[in-house]
């Protein structure tokens, strides 16, 4: 306690207030700091789900790195990250710049807009399996052949609804981020363009887009870093398939521990899943020079 | 510390009335590319929206053989009713209990950290245990569930309630404490000084000076952590397996395993689990909106 205490002794002499954070800090440390060094020490074991945990060294690890399955999870988990962003950025700052103003119908269209934002990504994915199935879905019933396609049992197809699923499900969450960057750049910078004859694309490229950086750099931290967490919505679409052509690594994981009874390995697919999260969140934040969490703190 | 205070608060009100002006300035123009997108994006999220619900209220005999886009004539409840006769609730009574048992908790034992480590900025473990709840926002916590089954197992809680509830009471705390302690800070410091003055403990200070003080901000954690378990599926996937505990996202999925191909079933089953959150959306999307974005659009 003396050491907590140190800086300013007179002021208070038993500060209750580092006991004010030991509820949170128990059930934080027993359901997510614990679990995370044991992820790590499980990738050391052999365990079926249910019996004995047997300590048996490199095996897990040798199994998965020598596994051609785990490159491609890997490669499968990098694509979906990179084309759900590609995907959703621009058309997310093109929907936060047209909500940002303040006609009438954008309020009724805003309605609409962010009822995905409520829904579960179960109910989602269960609502988009019976829509696009070949026989009993949307396009089936419209008779046009080119939407009555078997859209989840081709792989190109499959990857394809994925993204759409996923893009359906966030581009609200991440307009409405933009929706409040764009709210507050100055005015005069628009009305300083103007003076300059800059038209309305060039205001966009030149004013809009430059002024935010930040957004798109704490919206794409939480797009990329949320890619890897995509495990509902592609297990009930799709179970990884068809064969494993849209198996992500937190895919990878849940069927190896709980499907194969392969905790060991499944072990360290999580622990690369980690790594990769923080690798990710440590280099957006390089490349910003700050990230969603310590830019709220920097005022501090 | 006062003139940072106040200056700030006047920049505030300031970039506040620029903001109103320059909406209505912007009104006046038009942005066509943004208005094409805008609409197309509602036909895109509408369609799905719209062809879930009235397909939940056709007749199965009648679904194969109907427009899809048409509402059916004969609009029926029976999807409903077999929905709601495969136990619907007392999965939503477990999801219920489950959002409320983990929400609260969360949300108390957050806003007592972030008081904490706001008020104690200047010891050295609290800025810690701050450093370790922000690390909790980098990793992907699905990661974690293999050790939290462990867990679950060796403190015999499988298959039960409380299994969900502790980790997504964990898995929340570092995004609440978050937006927290960014609204504590804006506590004018003065406050907190008059509370101690008049010889309050901190104790008190935490539940009649700052609770009230930042309101807005326990409501915005509340419902974003509410959404988040409510809509939880890995959890109750991994950690229950009897049909009494269930919760309605599980149930949701188990329940289209059972009648996928009774397409309108499957579909009222959708907007049923649905439907509580949307009423809360109806009555309060201001508040929904706001308490989903507050953490990263500040």
């Amino acid at each position: 306690m003396s050491s907590l205490t140190g800086h300013r002794p007179r002021r208070e002499p038993r500060s209750i207030l580092p006991w004010l954070a030991v509820p949170a800090l128990v059930v934080f440390v027993g359901f997510a700091v614990v679990p995370l060094v044991g992820v790590f020490a499980l990738s050391f074991t052999t365990w079926d789900g249910i019996g004995t945990i047997h300590p048996s060294g490199l095996t897990s690890w040798r199994a998965v790195l020598t596994d051609p399955g785990l490159p491609h999870a890997l490669w499968v988990t990098f694509l979906v990250m990179a084309v759900s962003w590609a995907v959703q950025t621009p058309l997310s700052i093109l929907l936060g710049t047209f909500m940002a103003g303040r006609q009438r119908y954008r309020a009724v269209l805003g309605v609409v807009y962010f009822v995905p934002l409520m829904l579960s990504s179960a109910a989602i994915a269960i609502a988009y399996k019976a829509l696009l199935d070949p026989n009993f879905g949307l396009g089936a019933g419209l008779k046009i052949h080119a939407l009555s396609q078997d859209w989840l049992g081709r792989p190109g197809l499959a990857f394809g609804v994925v993204i759409f699923v996923v893009s359906w499900q966030f581009v609200p969450f991440h307009s409405l981020i933009y929706q409040g960057g764009v709210q507050q750049i100055p005015k005069s910078l628009y009305e300083a363009a103007q003076l300059d004859g800059a038209g309305r694309i060039r205001q966009f490229f030149s004013i809009t887009l430059p002024q935010l950086k930040y957004t798109i750099i704490t919206s794409s931290t939480l797009m990329v870093v949320g890619s890897l967490t995509f495990f509902d919505l592609i297990f009930i679409l799709t179970e990884g398939g068809p064969g494993d052509a849209t198996r992500v690594l937190a895919l990878d994981m849940y069927k190896r521990a709980f499907q194969a009874s392969l905790m060991g390995p499944a072990s360290a697919i999580a622990v690369i899943l980690v790594l990769v999260g923080l690798a990710l969140a440590l280099l957006l934040r390089r490349l910003g020079g700050r990230d969603a969490g310590a830019s709220q703190l920097e005022g501090a | 510390m006062t003139t940072t205070l106040t200056e700030s608060r006047q920049s505030q009100k300031a970039t506040h009335r620029e903001r109103q002006r320059r909406s209505r300035q912007k009104a006046r123009r038009h942005n066509w590319v943004g208005g094409l997108a805008g609409w197309l994006w509602l036909v895109i999220v509408a369609v799905p929206l719209y062809w879930t619900l009235i397909t939940s209220l056709k007749a199965q005999s009648r679904y194969y053989a109907s427009n899809p886009l048409v509402p059916s004539s004969d609009p029926t409840l029976d999807n409903y009713r077999l929905v709601i006769e495969s136990d619907f609730l007392r999965y939503f009574v477990n999801s219920v209990v489950v959002t409320a048992g983990a929400v609260v908790p969360a949300v108390v034992f957050s806003f007592m950290a972030a008081y904490a480590i706001v008020r104690g900025w200047r010891m050295r473990v609290l800025r810690a245990v701050n450093g370790l709840f922000l690390m909790g926002l980098a990793i992907p916590l699905q990661a974690t569930v293999i050790p939290v089954y462990l867990i679950i197992i060796k403190l015999h809680l499988y298959d039960n309630l409380l299994a969900l509830i502790l980790p997504s009471i964990a898995f929340a705390i570092p995004l609440s404490v978050l937006v927290l302690t960014n609204f504590i800070r804006d506590v004018p410091k003065e406050l907190f000084d008059s509370m101690r003055v008049d010889g309050a403990t901190e104790w008190t200070t935490l539940w009649r000076l700052a609770a009230p003080l930042t309101r807005p901000a326990i409501l915005t954690v509340t419902i974003f952590n509410s959404l988040t378990i409510w809509n939880g599926f890995l959890l109750p996937l991994i950690l229950t397996q009897s049909p009494e505990r269930r919760t309605l996202p599980l149930a949701l999925w188990t329940f289209q395993g059972q009648y996928g191909v009774n397409v309108p079933a499957v579909l009222a089953a959708v907007v049923l689990t649905t439907l509580p959150v949307l009423v809360l959306y109806a009555f309060g999307r201001r508040q929904l909106l706001s308490g989903l974005t507050a953490g990263f659009s500040r």
